[in-house]
């Protein structure tokens, strides 16, 4: 699926929800969903800066294509950062770069893109497309 | 009488909406809000005499100059200083902490020792390793117990005649603790020691009088007690401010100035440098009538009733846990629900209308000490109600619930 399918996926998913509570328990459901990052890279290099939660985050090759893995210690943030991973891991570098991210507007979590915001959205989405511009360096 | 009711219609902002419920403000240990009268001192200072003070002929800069100085009187009454040129106007706490931080790297030599408590703030250690590092003097710390209280017997012996200066926070901003800064001051000035205490967390509770605690020096902010951010106060025994040379240069604070020398203003413009906050320095001194209009000991009880009342229900929580439960404590509630981060849980309380802070507080030492990543921290102030505090722990249990 390509980055744009998977976040229409998930504003349809979205939209269902009549008010925040279901929104925030859908969330938090999808955060135990989350491809959990091995133990081994829970180190203090992969944590996110500018999270008020822990957030590790781990990036691998396979096949051309980057695959996250990632944890938090705080329950909603684990939720946000498996909807970053859901759309953007097992893509090609080249497409995480080109992705916009304005799909976190249409699924309601805009407010958590606010620099006040201490869960560091903002922050894990810059890590991502890091991680994938690292890689596209390596390809070129 | 105090009614909490009519005190409430002074706040515009307590009618406000936030995420489709009416608002409930519980981080006012982060900053109180703002009473129209403090608002319309505001308004009409920039509606109709708004100039730079201390230096203009002319009748507007008279009639700020005028109502500034009006509230250094204020300020010097409220904290009972001996003179109002023991009052330095400040842009906060920070400010005042740092410029007697400065001022002393001219008083410590090598091997001086400074005392902080394990409760402060972030502002209140970074100073004062700064200045360790200038002076090669040396850190000490007061430790804390499991309650969250200070341990003076730990305190005494860390004294001795090393000591030069002690710097504790009146009330702690995380755990709410209320230090006895009495002892401390007394203890201190025994072997010679001054005495800097951290008001923030206290001035909107208490009114404190520095001659009656004999303290060296003492700072406060004005965004704490209903006054506007970006001001505050310093007051300095006359003794220490004279001690003490300038912090910043540039204007207002000199007598003088030739290429080859500068003579220095007479206190307390010698620690003044530049144009201050006007309009911020007079509001603080309304927020301050406010505040003594309605009285600091109704204040104090009543927020004593919302303190128990808040620590009895959020203990019928399961599984809550309350972080510092000294004896001697104001109206802040740190906790935590088992198994859950708080962020999580600050979170779903905003989405609920609550405003709760969380994290650690700028006090990670203690944090720390209680091994945990952060709290919930609920403050309250005098124009909070119990039907708030049951807002409160209704929307924790849905939390809880939520995130199990």
């Amino acid at each position: 699926m390509t980055i744009k399918a998977i976040q229409e996926d998930l504003i349809d998913e979205f939209s269902m929800f009549e008010d925040w509570e279901e929104r925030y328990q859908y969330m938090i459901d999808l955060g135990k969903t989350l491809p959990l990052i091995d133990e081994q890279y829970k180190t203090q290099d992969n944590i996110i800066k500018g999270c008020q939660s822990k957030v590790w985050v781990h990036a691998e090759m396979k096949d051309d294509k980057v695959v996250f893995t990632a944890d938090s210690d705080a329950i909603i943030t684990k939720g946000i950062i498996a909807i970053l991973i859901r759309v953007f891991s097992n893509q090609e570098p080249k497409d995480i770069i080109a992705a916009d991210t304005d799909f976190i507007d249409a699924i309601g979590l805009k407010e958590h893109l606010s620099p006040t915001r201490a869960n560091g959205l903002v922050s894990m989405i810059k890590q991502l497309k890091m991680y994938a511009i690292a890689y596209q360096t390596q390809l070129n | 009488m105090f009614n909490v009711e009519t005190i409430r219609k002074d706040f515009p902002i307590l009618k406000r909406q936030v995420n489709g419920k009416s608002l409930v403000y519980f981080d006012n240990a982060a900053t109180s809000q703002t009473p129209q009268q403090v608002i319309d001192v505001i308004v009409d200072y920039y509606s109709n005499y708004n100039a730079n003070i201390h230096r203009g002929v002319h009748t507007l800069s008279q009639e700020a100059t005028d109502k500034y100085e009006q509230a250094r009187l204020k300020i010097q009454k409220h904290f009972n200083a001996k003179a109002s040129h023991e009052i330095i106007m400040t842009s906060g706490t920070t400010h005042g902490i740092n410029l007697v931080a400065s001022g002393f790297t001219a008083l410590l030599e090598k091997g001086d020792e400074i005392i902080v408590s394990a409760l402060e703030h972030h502002s209140n250690i970074v100073p004062w390793q700064m200045l360790c590092e200038r002076t090669g003097a040396i850190l000490k710390v007061i430790p804390m117990n499991d309650e969250g209280e200070l341990v003076m017997s730990a305190y005494t012996d860390l004294l001795s005649d090393k000591t030069k200066l002690v710097f504790v926070n009146h009330i702690s901003n995380a755990l709410g603790t209320i230090n006895p800064i009495e002892f401390i001051i007394q203890k201190a000035h025994a072997v010679g020691a001054a005495v800097l205490i951290d008001g923030a967390q206290a001035c909107p509770h208490v009114k404190p009088d520095v001659q009656a605690l004999d303290v060296d020096f003492y700072v406060a902010s004005a965004h704490k007690m209903c006054g506007p951010t970006g001001v505050g106060m310093l007051y300095g025994k006359e003794e220490w401010l004279n001690k003490l040379p300038p912090y910043q240069g540039g204007g207002e604070m000199i007598a003088e100035v030739t290429f080859e020398n500068t003579t220095y203003a007479d206190l307390p413009h010698k620690f003044e440098a530049g144009t201050p906050n006007i309009c911020g320095g007079i509001a603080f001194g309304a927020a301050i009538d406010y505040m003594n209009t309605i009285g600091f000991d109704k204040i104090a009880a009543y927020e004593h009733e919302l303190l128990d009342y808040a620590t009895a229900e959020l203990l019928k929580i399961e599984g809550l846990k309350i972080y510092g439960t000294a004896k001697e404590k104001t109206s802040v509630i740190s906790f935590n629900l088992e198994g859950i981060h708080p962020y999580d849980v600050g979170t779903l309380l905003d989405k609920m209308g609550i405003a709760v802070r969380t994290g650690h507080h700028c006090a990670q030492p203690i944090m720390n000490y209680f091994k945990i990543p952060g709290t919930i921290r609920a403050s309250f102030a005098f124009y909070n109600t119990k039907e708030e505090i049951d807002a409160l722990v209704s929307a924790t249990k849905k939390a809880q619930l939520m995130l199990s």
